[in-house]
């Protein structure tokens, strides 16, 4: 029990920093495209991990395998490029990426 | 796998068995029975959406490519970006679009390699271009704009197309 709880442990702290490293991101990075990059990246396997140390727990401390978690994981990595797509599709036809006098937008 | 009037996508309805039995996070009888309904009479309604059924040529590349090649560059997409978005110096980026041009205009390839491109290291696919030649990449960090577009299309595009195209 105490490795399960060491790994449960591992994946959470590590989930949480990956998130984290996204937010900062989000607050750092300067224009608009280069903020696409956290949320398609950092966040999906900070997402992950926490979803594994999910399964691992309930899988452990309730009855029988439980792998919903996987179809979070999977559903994100399906949607997560195509939102980040249509972001940044939007953002091109505005013009975003030429307005020089607005690095901010 | 090919498809019959009563089950014109196996695979799929295989997947939306499986897709049941997880969203359930059970494994018992009542549930197989009710998922194998629901994996049959969903493709019925939805055949009209399909005009052309995705094949997968090369399955053994498909499973390497998939969770081989891809998941291992994920994970190394991720501290990539941690590490570039964490250093001190943020100003030391060189974000860029880059312009790749495809060798392909089958929409299947062209919309997996878009997804496989924003999934991995520090790119983010943006636009293609009305006439399906080129697709329009936006980089966190690109110090070299041919090492990149020459990586994306050895590393992803090569092995998508010899995938999906028998």
């Amino acid at each position: 029990m105490m490795i399960v709880e060491i790994l449960v442990s591992f994946f959470l702290i590590l989930g949480a920093f990956f998130a984290l490293a996204g937010s900062i991101g989000l607050f750092r990075l300067r224009d608009f495209f280069t903020r696409l990059h956290g949320p398609t990246k950092a966040t999906t396997l900070g997402v992950g991990c926490l979803a594994i140390a999910s399964a691992i727990y309930f899988t452990f401390h309730k009855e029988g395998i439980s792998l919903h978690e996987v179809l979070i994981t999977l559903f994100l990595f399906i949607t997560a490029p195509v939102s980040a797509h249509f972001l940044a599709k939007a953002a091109r036809h505005q013009r975003l990426h030429e307005d020089k006098d607005h690095p901010d937008a | 796998m090919q498809g019959n009037r009563l089950i014109p996508h196996p695979l799929m309805s295989f997947a939306l068995i499986i897709l049941w039995l997880l969203l359930n996070n059970t494994f018992s009888f009542g549930h197989i029975l009710l998922g194998t309904l629901l994996g049959i009479m969903i493709p019925w309604f939805t055949n009209r959406f399909w005009p052309a059924r995705p094949r997968i040529c090369k399955r053994r590349l498909f499973l390497k490519f998939f969770f081989g090649i891809f998941l291992y560059d994920v994970v190394v997409a991720n501290l990539n970006v941690v590490r570039l978005i964490l250093q001190p110096d943020i100003s030391k980026l060189q974000p860029k679009f880059i312009e790749i041009p495809l060798d392909t205009d089958d929409p299947m390839v062209i919309s997996i390699l878009a997804n496989v491109i924003s999934m991995t290291p520090g790119t983010v696919s943006t636009e293609i271009t009305a006439d399906k030649k080129t697709l329009i990449v936006h980089g966190l960090n690109v110090p070299d704009e041919r090492a990149a577009i020459a990586e994306i299309k050895s590393r992803y595009e090569t092995t998508l197309k010899e995938i999906f195209t028998c």
